[in-house]
């Protein structure tokens, strides 16, 4: 004890704080960001975790004890393999259909000017603009309506909804965010390579499937896994739409009303470990890519 | 440097192939187009149509000009209205409190991680809506693992504290699920900020809270329109979150919206009040878009 020392300061002691709060700060942004990411994840873990649980009864809300029992029969209650199997379809077939669509209309949004693009532009903003509730409202009123007068008899009805619907309400949700998704990458597309392609004896036809195909590839898939997510994921726009066929999601909201079976938490890690599997390998595969050109 | 269009007419030679470079835009355009026009547009006027009608699934619809569905719509739901605007407007202003903070570490102090922690934020889209939802149920319980620790383990919490069934748990709820909405689009416009500009702000004796509020702010703010619009128009028409997390008195105008139309098949009213949200989200995005004052904002 330094009795001869004097008294801090007033402005040493604000230096001293000064200090502290500079070391302290730059940590702040860092630990708020991983509390943040740490709370995005909180959900995916109970979901993992409760996948192995052996609940009590037939809610899987409280932890018991550990068990694989849902991993060893990932499809054991009625109705869910059928589900998983619909969503599946659903999500495949929707996203081909409106991947070529999207493709299509992106390719002519950013290579061609005609009157009418920036309006167009608008117009395919729109469903992603528009609240889901809304738009599968919206299309079931149009579904309702072909089996009623005056339009029954005179079109293809669509009523009872059931899996051709759900299909089209899946493609329609899906063609402007492939637009969107195709039109960012073509927006840093260098047309020079195609007319070097041109110069050098090329016709159109094989320009776009040697040189211009190849290049947005890259765009296209990942406007489909885009799509092909939104797709198995839906539930809003689905449940106005799906009738009495169900999709996984579907399904799901429909059995919560009498049991939590360990299963939705099995099916919901496997496609989340899916997914994470097939961004991580594509973003892999790309980042080699990168390195070697 | 030419333009594509005469490029693209200039090239082919004359005749069919020439006619079909011209068409070609318009073909390209032609099977998405068909698809929005009769699965977007159609249902848009028939949703109209039956909003101003009268009748019931068994007699068909006739148009009727009272209005009666709207005032069905307004008089009866108003709460559910209100409890759109309020527990949708709350989560909308918590994910911005939220993710401002997030998108502004990872755009400006991500370094090597910035990948890693975007695809982290984006990672709860790889399960579905409904499950997260559920997830929350079992770690809201109120003998769940945050609770029951936190009354019997602990007990700090007197028995009967209860989370789940309130507007706190909804509204946490929808924070959660619209929180990558909000934290995407920032991190878009703050990664375009150059960070010369910040250093101009300091270099100019600006302090770092002056050159945030006059410098890094107002460059953010069409990724603070984007977010709060992505995350505001969904919470709004939400009711998942209503149904699993809250109570049947915080239900939302998507709860009354769904009932109306897929349990009482009444079409008038569901089409009316499904009008109204989204004449309320036009008047709202554009009063919004004027008072940011930007017109660059759309853009």
């Amino acid at each position: 004890m330094g009795t001869t020392e004097a008294p801090p300061t007033t402005a040493m002691r604000q230096a001293h704080r000064g200090t502290v709060l500079q070391r302290v700060t730059p940590h702040l942004l860092p630990l708020f960001t991983f509390l943040a990411i740490v709370y995005l994840m909180i959900p995916i873990a109970v979901m993992i975790i409760f996948s192995f649980n052996d609940p009590v009864g037939k809610f899987n809300y409280e932890w018991h004890e550990f068990s694989l029992n849902g991993w060893l029969h990932p499809f054991d209650w009625p109705g869910l393999p059928e589900s998983v199997a619909t969503s599946l379809e659903v999500a495949v077939l929707s996203t081909i259909v409106a991947t070529i669509m999207g493709t299509m209309i992106g390719l002519s949004l950013t290579r061609y000017k005609y009157r009418g693009r920036g309006a167009l532009n608008g117009i395919i903003f729109l469903p992603m603009a528009t609240p889901e509730i809304v738009l599968g409202a919206s299309m079931l009123t149009l579904f309702v309506a072909t089996a009623l007068p005056p339009l029954d008899g005179n079109v293809p009805t669509l009523y009872p909804t059931g899996f051709t619907t759900i299909l089209i309400a899946h493609i329609l949700f899906n063609i402007s965010f492939v637009v969107v998704t195709v039109k960012a990458r073509l927006a840093g597309f260098d047309r020079n390579l195609e007319e070097a392609a041109m110069d050098l004896g090329a016709n159109e036809i094989s320009t776009f499937w040697r040189i211009t195909f190849p290049l947005i590839l890259p765009g296209v898939l990942a406007a489909a896994l885009l799509a092909f997510s939104l797709s198995i994921d839906d539930f809003v726009i689905t449940n106005f739409v799906s009738g009495t066929t169900n999709t996984f999601p579907i399904w799901i909201y429909g059995v919560i009303r009498n049991a939590l079976p360990v299963q939705i938490n099995v099916i919901g890690s496997m496609i989340f470990i899916g997914a994470v599997a097939l961004v991580g390998l594509s973003s892999y595969r790309s980042g080699r890519a990168a390195r070697i050109r | 440097m030419t333009a594509p269009a005469a490029q693209a007419s200039a090239r082919p030679g004359p005749g069919l192939r020439g006619r079909l470079g011209k068409a070609l835009p318009y073909l390209l355009l032609a099977p998405g187009l068909f698809w929005l026009a009769v699965f977007y547009v159609l249902p848009a006027i028939q949703m109209f149509t039956y909003s101003i009608s009268t009748g019931s699934v068994e007699t068909g619809y006739t148009i009727d000009l009272s209005g009666h569905a709207y005032v069905t719509a307004l008089t009866e739901f108003s709460k559910q209205f209100i409890n759109s605007i309020l527990y949708g407007g709350i989560a909308t202003i918590l994910t911005l409190i939220i993710g401002f903070p997030v998108a502004y570490t990872i755009a400006f102090r991500g370094g090597r991680y910035k990948n890693l922690i975007l695809f982290l934020v984006i990672a709860p889209f790889f399960t579905s809506f409904l499950i997260r939802t559920i997830s929350w149920k079992i770690l809201l319980g109120d003998e769940g693992p945050i609770f029951g620790f936190l009354k019997h383990g602990l007990g700090v919490l007197p028995g009967t504290f209860s989370i789940l069934g309130t507007p706190v748990a909804q509204v946490f709820g929808i924070t959660y699920n619209f929180l990558p909405f909000m934290i995407l689009p920032l991190y878009v416009a703050l990664e375009k900020i150059d960070p010369r500009l910040i250093e101009a702000g300091g270099d100019l004796f600006a302090s770092p809270a002056a050159t945030f509020r006059r410098v890094t702010l107002p460059l953010a703010l069409p990724g603070v329109f984007a977010g709060t619009l992505l995350t505001f128009i969904p919470a709004m028409g939400d009711y998942i979150n209503a149904e699993l997390l809250g109570n049947p008195s915080t239900r939302m105008i998507g709860n009354v919206i769904q009932n109306r139309l897929l349990v009482q098949n009444d079409y008038p009213v569901g089409s009316a009040l499904s009008f109204i949200l989204m004449a309320g989200i036009l008047i709202a995005v554009a009063v919004y878009a004027r008072l940011l004052g930007t017109e660059q904002l759309t853009g």
